[in-house]
């Protein structure tokens, strides 16, 4: 997008010295009728690219409107006049925008890319090639020509021959329509097959595809396609899944340590997401106000600020509430579930009821395209990586620190550790601490793609418990392929009974599960076990 | 003799005593109380927090230009918090301990149907201002919102028509609640008349609060890419708004190759979500923000003036919606019908609002059906701009009258357009 808007100064740079559009092709656009505006188009698109660009652009961004008589482009404070280019002084002051709507807007971003095929940049160009494979029928054959002639790039130029391929399937020359069948079958768009599906059906007891050569060729083109689509599907059912996983991970591992590792029933982990959640807004608000300039990285900054707050939280209730009541799971557990209560009514009194909005940053909207119909979103993408980098982490801590060895040691067996000098007091909260950060850190993640509000918490205190159970308790490594296992397992029973029944099914086979195996996947094996 | 003079004394004393309490008494009753039922926290409360403050400004306006029949209105707020039986214990609490001549509120159809009884037992008032889905007819209930003929059937006829991208396939995309599955049942009955098959049409459901679309989405591409130009009909309610757009936006599905019409998304759910991805897909409404007309003006002004004066969060950048309009419209046509009727009492002011007709911020004069409880509403399908605002891109050409019972469902042709008991 920056490139097309720094190709678009040049041109508005080098516009006035280009001879005007005639303005009565202008004057149609703004019609209140959609066929008038259409047929308008069209017209400026025969145009030079040059001069027809930036008003089919300005169209398309809404910054096309009407001063009485004069089609003008509004950028700002100026006003352009469409047909000259040229700044209008003093600007209009009322120019009522012309609006357009999805057909138009469909027509418009064809005439747009067939403008484009013909730029001077790759990305500009590539964007075009895959706009017009849209849209190209056998109008454009001319057109497709002249671009395949002039591109020199084998990426663009391989598209290009898709998109003339299809624009040559109405030939009347069995020949071409043969190439163009045999062509398409390297394409991996859906809509490609259904262009091609016809061709090997019967219109009443006339073939639709006269030649016998074609219709065979057309058949072998859509099984081609039909595997890379059907591939391609599961490959995005797997990313879901993944994705989902690693959101039920990051949720689940702060509970791992403090439930998994320390034992304490912490229903109040919800609510330490929550916190973390909480300060990825804190730090996008503080980012809008004193570092407006630097608001797409507030995230990076939240991630530590999230992973401190929760932890401070942690520690208050780990040294207030929670040491009082080790050994006492019952009592602990209705305790923890007071303090839920207590931070969520905190929350709510602080920040209000209502749902609190963090905005993405740039570079996590939009997704990479890997095929036409598998599309892979970059905050899925970085949650992902985020949570495996959080898991490297908490592993290294657990496995290669001192403290984490304290932390193992206490776990397994208390007063021997406390004999050997480890201050298990101190290990205690430090260990409850780290669980909560990570929980924290699992907030931060979440504000991307789930409501921040004070209630957030109660939504995923569920699904960390089945996690951390299911994977067995005290086991790392059972949280993660729990985790991921869930996540696939519901993405796949979702793609095939729908969300309603999914989640009823999930909770069915763990309480299964969990009467046929309380241990969970991984059980610890061992004396201390059982103590 | 003095003993009784004193006790005479006293007894005067304790007459004048409660006289004056009494005068106390009559002077509290002055005001009209007014109860505001709408979720202030949970999954409802990214849509029904706005209703609450746009129902006190109302009544602060109301207030301010002398009240109704001279006596001031009191509002009475409750927060049912999203948690339907909550709704009845809520509105149980307002008619009869606090003695509300009237209920503005509800969003959710589930909650209304969770309060109706109430109404209908202590005989109560209640004014509901969204879009639902119709089969329903109380004598208790004014209803502000659309029926489903004056949005939902618009909404879809527009899709199929030349403009809105000629759609042959449908999804029904909703909430699993009463209000999406009776639309989608209306709107199936109404496709399958337009000669739209079966496997044209594909339904989806998902729970409240729900926040992973990336299946949902996946299966749209999937449905879409099958043939024939496929259409979205969400009836997605809540919070989950937000994780559904952002998703779709992400997945790359433009409206230009898929277009969305949502049923309950207006500006307000649109705050917070990054609108770009999202130009050109579609809500259909009885109001926009955008709409230019004099009454709209005032309308969004007053309400932008109120936040600032009452600090709501993000003050600066509020918007006004189609339910708010409707909440606008409803107390002030309940004003208007309690001055008709010299009374707050509930008979009377339900006679007395047949017939009653607001100069909305819509830019008609719209009318209270002499019948059915239902408002007269033009119809506006709106697309969605870079700003999170609507361009009006289709309307009717007036209000038009509701129809409650829809044709489009077996056995509703013997029912009768006006409440029973009335």
């Amino acid at each position: 997008m920056r490139t097309i808007g720094l190709l678009l100064c040049g041109w508005l740079l080098s516009a006035s010295c280009l001879a005007a559009i005639d303005p009565a092709l202008l004057k149609p656009l703004a019609s209140e009728d959609s066929d008038t505006k259409i047929a308008a188009i069209a017209a400026l698109a025969q145009a030079a690219p040059e001069e027809a660009l930036p008003v089919l652009k300005a169209l398309a961004d809404n910054s096309l409107a009407l001063a009485g008589e004069r089609v003008v482009i509004v950028d700002g404070a100026r006003a352009l006049d469409a047909a000259s280019n040229t700044e209008i002084k003093p600007a209009p002051v009322a120019a009522e925008p012309i609006g357009i709507n999805n057909r138009v807007r469909r027509e418009l971003s064809a005439a747009l890319a067939a403008l484009r095929l013909f730029s001077g940049e790759r990305a500009v160009r590539w964007q075009a090639a895959q706009e017009v494979t849209l849209s190209a029928d056998a109008k454009m054959l001319p057109l497709l020509d002249k671009a395949l002639a002039a591109e020199t790039d084998p990426e663009i130029k391989t598209r290009l021959q898709l998109a003339h391929a299809q624009a040559s399937l109405g030939s009347t020359d069995a020949g071409v329509r043969l190439d163009a069948v045999r062509t398409l079958g390297d394409s991996s768009d859906p809509r490609v097959r259904q262009l091609l599906i016809p061709l090997t059906e019967k219109r009443g007891d006339q073939w639709f595809e006269p030649d016998s050569a074609v219709r065979a060729a057309a058949g072998t083109s859509i099984r081609s396609i039909e595997q890379r689509l059907a591939w391609a599907d599961n490959l995005g059912r797997a990313f879901t899944g993944l994705s989902l996983g690693s959101i039920l991970l990051l949720a689940a591992l702060g509970l791992a340590i403090t439930y998994g590792v320390m034992g304490v029933i912490n229903m109040a982990h919800g609510e330490l997401l929550m916190v973390g959640a909480y300060s990825a807004w804190a730090m996008q608000s503080v980012f809008r106000a004193y570092l407006p300039g630097a608001l797409d990285w507030y995230l990076l900054a939240a991630i530590p600020v999230g992973f401190l707050a929760a932890a401070l939280v942690g520690v208050l209730m780990e040294r207030l509430v929670i040491r009082h009541l080790y050994g006492r799971p019952l009592e602990t557990l209705l305790a923890t579930w007071g303090i839920s209560l207590f931070l969520m009514q905190v929350a709510r009194t602080l920040f209000g009821a209502q749902n609190v909005e963090v905005a993405n940053p740039v570079w996590m909207a939009g997704g990479i395209e890997l095929l036409p119909n598998l599309m892979l979103p970059w905050n899925r993408i970085i949650i992902v990586g985020f949570s495996i980098a959080v898991l490297a982490a908490m592993w290294a801590i657990l496995n290669l620190t001192r403290l984490g060895m304290f932390v193992r040691a206490v776990t397994q067996n208390r007063p021997m550790a406390g004999c050997v000098g480890v201050p298990t007091g101190r290990v205690d909260t430090l260990a409850f601490g780290l669980g909560a950060g990570i929980a924290g850190l699992g907030g931060v993640a979440l504000s991307q793609i789930a409501n921040v509000g004070p209630d957030m918490g109660t939504g995923y205190i569920v699904d960390s418990f089945m996690v951390v159970v299911l994977g067995g308790v005290g086991q790392l490594a059972g949280a993660v392929w729990a985790a991921l296992g869930l996540g696939v397992f519901t993405k796949f029973l979702e793609g095939w009974t729908g969300a309603v029944v999914a989640k009823i099914v999930v909770l069915v086979f763990i309480i299964i599960f969990i009467q046929k195996r309380p241990q969970g996947l991984f059980a610890l094996k061992g004396r201390f076990v059982e103590s | 003799m003095v003993r009784r003079n004193f006790m005479k004394t006293l007894s005067a004393v304790a007459v004048t005593a409660a006289f004056g309490l009494g005068s106390v008494n009559t002077l509290a009753a002055e005001t009209i109380k007014v109860g505001v039922l709408h979720s202030l926290s949970g999954t409802m409360a990214i849509s029904e927090t706005a209703l609450k403050e746009t129902a006190l400004m109302t009544i602060a306006e109301i207030n301010k230009s002398g009240g109704v029949m001279g006596k001031k209105l009191e509002p009475v707020v409750v927060d049912p918090a999203s948690n339907w039986p909550l709704f009845a214990e809520k509105s149980r609490q307002l008619l009869s301990k606090d003695k509300v001549a009237v209920v503005f509120g509800c969003w959710t159809s589930v909650s209304r149907k969770s309060v109706l009884p109430v109404f209908k037992e202590l005989n109560g008032l209640l004014f509901y201002p969204v879009q639902y889905e119709g089969e329903e007819l109380e004598k208790n209930v004014f209803y502000t919102g659309a029926a489903p003929n004056q949005q939902a059937i618009p909404a879809v006829e527009y899709l199929m028509s030349k403009d809105g991208g000629e759609a042959k396939r449908f999804v029904l995309l909703g909430t699993d609640y009463v209000y999406p599955r009776t639309t989608n049942k209306i709107l199936r009955a109404f496709l399958k008349s337009k000669g739209v098959a079966d496997a044209d049409i594909m339904e989806e459901y998902t729970p409240f609060g729900h926040s992973d679309y990336q299946t949902i989405i996946a299966k749209i591409k999937k449905f879409s890419s099958e043939g024939k130009k496929t259409a979205v009909v969400s009836t997605i309610n809540g919070d989950s708004n937000v994780p559904f757009y952002k998703e779709l936006g992400n997945a790359g599905l433009k409206a230009t190759d898929v277009p969305v019409v949502a049923f309950s998304v207006g500006e307000e759910e649109l705050r917070g979500v990054d609108a770009k991805p999202l130009v050109g897909h579609l809500a259909a409404w009885n109001y926009f923000m955008s709409l230019k007309n004099p009454e709209n003006e005032k309308f969004v002004k007053m309400y932008k003036d109120w936040a600032k004066k009452n600090k709501l969060p993000n003050a600066g950048t509020v918007v006004t919606n189609d339910p708010m309009e409707a909440t606008f419209v409803g107390i002030h046509m309940w004003k208007q019908a309690v001055e008709k009727a010299k009374s707050t009492d509930t008979d009377k002011v339900i006679a007395a609002m047949a017939g009653q007709t607001f100069n909305a911020p819509s830019g008609y004069t719209l009318k209270m059906d002499e019948t059915n409880h239902h408002l007269w509403k033009p119809v506006f399908i709106g697309e969605i701009k870079a700003d999170g605002q609507f361009d009006v891109v289709w309307k009717t050409k007036g209000p038009i009258r509701a129809q409650p019972w829809s044709p489009f469902i077996a056995g509703n042709e013997k029912k009768k357009d006006a409440p029973e008991g009335k």
